[in-house]
């Protein structure tokens, strides 16, 4: 009989893990790049990575439910007569009516208004139904420009200049056909059917001083009153911030890679670009040398999930933040309810990110109407709020145990960073010691 | 401001301000009685007479800045000299009319009216437009109709480089050369139907051309659908 002969156990490569290999073989089969929606996937440094310390003998907290911890921000202070004023720092970014069903937009907006909190338009212009549930309403001013018109610009309650978004910085965008119905279609003044090209550029501005004259311009035609936002992806935070300040932004919206797209190629979304945590402290940093913090207000975007990231980042110098993902998600995206269907996409819930395709089984991403049917406005906007008003709970209840009556009122001294990583990007000690990385010496304690 | 209603009301940028300007330009609505403006001294600032909604007529006496009747609805602007970036930008109606030359993104992105332009136009032309009709009576730079999506883009002079670069379905004639085609973008028969319409946007724009002398270009509509076989086109 032979001797047995001991074999090694199966060993898949690390680099050439399960995915990879799937996407190698995906790519070889159809010759197309992997499209998605949604933001970087991959694990990156991020708010996880950061403690906060709480009170102690040398702070002391405020009493939980009684002492108040107030959560208003005003946004457009700069230059606008008719600023923003918002009961929650955690606003709904942009997402189009095309990549979204007309009743998610509509949900977006009553959510954000029952939570005393602003919506967003997005590349496709702005729907009656949309406008006419926000209170407070975002109007995107998109290198496309589908859909814009100066009625609409008029509407809004501020207005967005979009230069580019943290999933894809650099990138513009596409609208497969298949989403493209005949609303869409007249809405962006192209023919149904046919992928909408969202052009990665301003068709007549280019570098900061032509964009303080665009942004003039946008003032002038609506008298003044509205705040400019600006929005850039997480590239080089410290000088965009700067030169945004330079082109007379009142608002800079600041969004990490780990913000969502509604479809980019796969391969953007998770190597091109900062993480969140990583753009905060550098934009922080800009406009206190400029002496403009809290003068033009800051809002960071790009994985923002629970009130302990909304606290994390106002710690860190924002002035409020937005969501996107976790908002479709409130609203009922990737829901378990659906897991039949999923499956028969060849996902799973959770993981479905083919929002291009049209074929959403929550009726969210889509423009298909009987899968758009399936979302109700009314309750899918009550989800929402019930989410935004939590993790505003979920932020008081960290400040107050920091002792902090005003979420602002958090600052980078509340923090400290479990992973070398995080110490380095949020510029805040690692826990247990008094070293941050990348500065000589000690931190002030 | 006015200097009384038995001559045209002028409006002075040295004196008010571009502010003064538009602020007095967009307070008018459809029933205003005042529809003649003059605004003098422009000085080339940008922004002026943008974003107005009167069915108003306004000649700017000189040189503009960018962005000159930006979203314009429904006004007449005559600008007698030359004019900036973006002049016409995202207009919705009624009509922007340059006498000399034009700068970059001349109509971008713009929907309806018509914009004239009796000099040369410079790089980006009609870039993204979507609907509205351009006359240039001299040529047109680089990358002009670069996207457009619909409208009419008459160059009565040369193209630049890459003209109607992925271009949808927007409709160029062009007189005189054309350096280059843009992905996409191919020499289309030109038919009956299309020497007149091109009669009607030159006779619109006072310009005096013969339709018969214009070729016609346009979408050959191969990237509509992204295919990989055509990645080289892009």
């Amino acid at each position: 009989m032979a001797a047995h002969t001991p074999t090694t156990t199966p060993r898949k490569s690390a680099i050439f893990d399960d995915y990879t290999l799937s996407e190698i073989r995906r790519a070889a089969t159809t010759g197309i790049y992997d499209i998605r929606g949604g933001g970087s996937k991959r694990r990156l440094p991020h708010f996880d990575d950061l403690l906060f310390l709480g009170a102690s003998i040398s702070r002391y907290p405020l009493e939980g439910y009684r002492e108040r911890c107030d959560t208003s921000v005003v946004l457009g202070t700069r230059f606008a007569s008719k600023p923003i004023k918002l009961d929650i720092p955690i606003t709904i970014a942009g997402m189009s009516f095309g990549s979204l069903s007309a009743q998610a937009k509509e949900a977006l907006g009553r959510g954000a208004t029952l939570a005393g909190t602003s919506t967003t338009t997005g590349d496709g212009g702005m729907t009656p139904e949309e406008r006419g549930q926000s209170k407070t309403l975002i109007y995107q001013y998109l290198p496309s420009r589908y859909g814009m018109n100066p009625d609409d610009l008029r509407k809004a309650d501020a207005i967005e200049v979009v230069v580019g978004q943290g999933a894809k910085p650099g990138g513009g965008g596409m609208l497969l056909g298949q989403k493209i119905s005949d609303r869409v279609a007249e809405m962006r003044d192209l023919p149904k059917g046919i992928d909408q090209r969202s052009a990665c550029r301003h068709p007549d501005w280019t570098g900061p001083d032509d964009l303080e004259i665009k942004i003039n311009e946008l003032r002038e035609i609506t008298n003044w009153e509205k705040p400019i936002y600006l929005k850039i992806g997480g590239t080089r935070p410290y000088y965009d911030t700067a030169l945004a300040v330079k082109s007379g932004a009142d608002v800079i919206v600041l969004d990490g890679m780990q913000g969502g797209t509604a479809a980019t190629q796969e391969v953007f979304i998770e190597h091109v670009g900062l993480p969140t945590l990583a753009c905060i402290r550098p934009a922080v940093k800009a406009l206190q040398e400029l002496g403009m913090h809290r003068k033009v207000q800051l809002i960071i975007s790009g994985g923002i999930r629970n009130g302990a990231d909304v606290a994390k980042a106002l710690a860190l110098g924002a002035d409020a933040v937005s969501i996107g993902t976790a908002a479709m998600v409130a609203l009922g995206d990737n829901d378990p309810i659906y897991e039949e269907e999923y499956q028969k996409l060849g996902t799973t819930a959770g993981a479905y990110d083919d929002w291009h395709e049209g074929r959403d089984p929550a009726g969210i991403s889509t423009q298909d109407p009987e899968l758009a049917k399936r979302l109700d406005p009314v309750l899918a906007g009550r989800r929402l709020a019930n989410y935004l008003k939590v993790m505003t709970l979920e932020a008081q209840t960290i400040a107050r145990a920091c002792g902090k009556s005003h979420l602002h009122n958090l600052e980078p001294e509340d923090l400290v960073a479990l992973t070398i990583e995080a110490a380095a990007m949020a510029q805040v000690p690692l826990a247990g010691t008094d070293w941050i990385p990348g500065r000589s010496g000690s931190t002030e304690i | 401001m006015g200097r009384g209603r038995l001559t045209m009301p002028e409006l002075d940028v040295r004196e008010i301000g571009v502010r003064g300007v538009n602020k007095a330009l967009m307070a008018l609505d459809d029933s205003t009685n005042d529809r003649n403006w003059v605004v003098r001294s422009p000085q080339g600032q940008h922004s002026i007479a943008c974003g107005l909604t009167a069915p108003i007529d306004v000649v700017i006496k000189g040189h503009v800045g960018f962005y000159c009747a930006g979203m314009n609805q429904q006004a007449n602007v005559t600008i007698e000299g030359h004019a900036g970036v973006g002049v016409g930008e995202n207009m919705m109606s009624g009509r922007v009319h340059v006498t000399g030359n034009a700068s970059e993104s001349a109509g971008a992105t713009a929907h309806g009216g018509l914009l004239v332009i009796e000099g040369d136009a410079s790089s980006r032309c009609g870039i993204s437009m979507k609907g509205v009709d351009i006359v240039v009576g001299g040529s047109v730079g680089h990358m002009s109709a670069f996207m457009a999506q619909s409208g009419h883009l008459v160059v009565c002079g040369d193209a630049g480089d890459a003209l109607g670069d992925s271009i949808y379905e927007a409709v160029l004639f062009v007189r005189g050369k054309v350096e280059s085609l843009g992905a996409d973008c191919i020499e289309k028969e030109m038919r009956p139907e299309h020497l007149a319409k091109l009669a009607e946007l030159l006779q619109a724009a006072g310009i005096e051309a013969a339709p018969s002398e214009f070729r016609r270009y346009g979408s050959a509509r191969k990237l509509y659908n992204f295919d990989i076989d055509n990645v080289g086109a892009y």
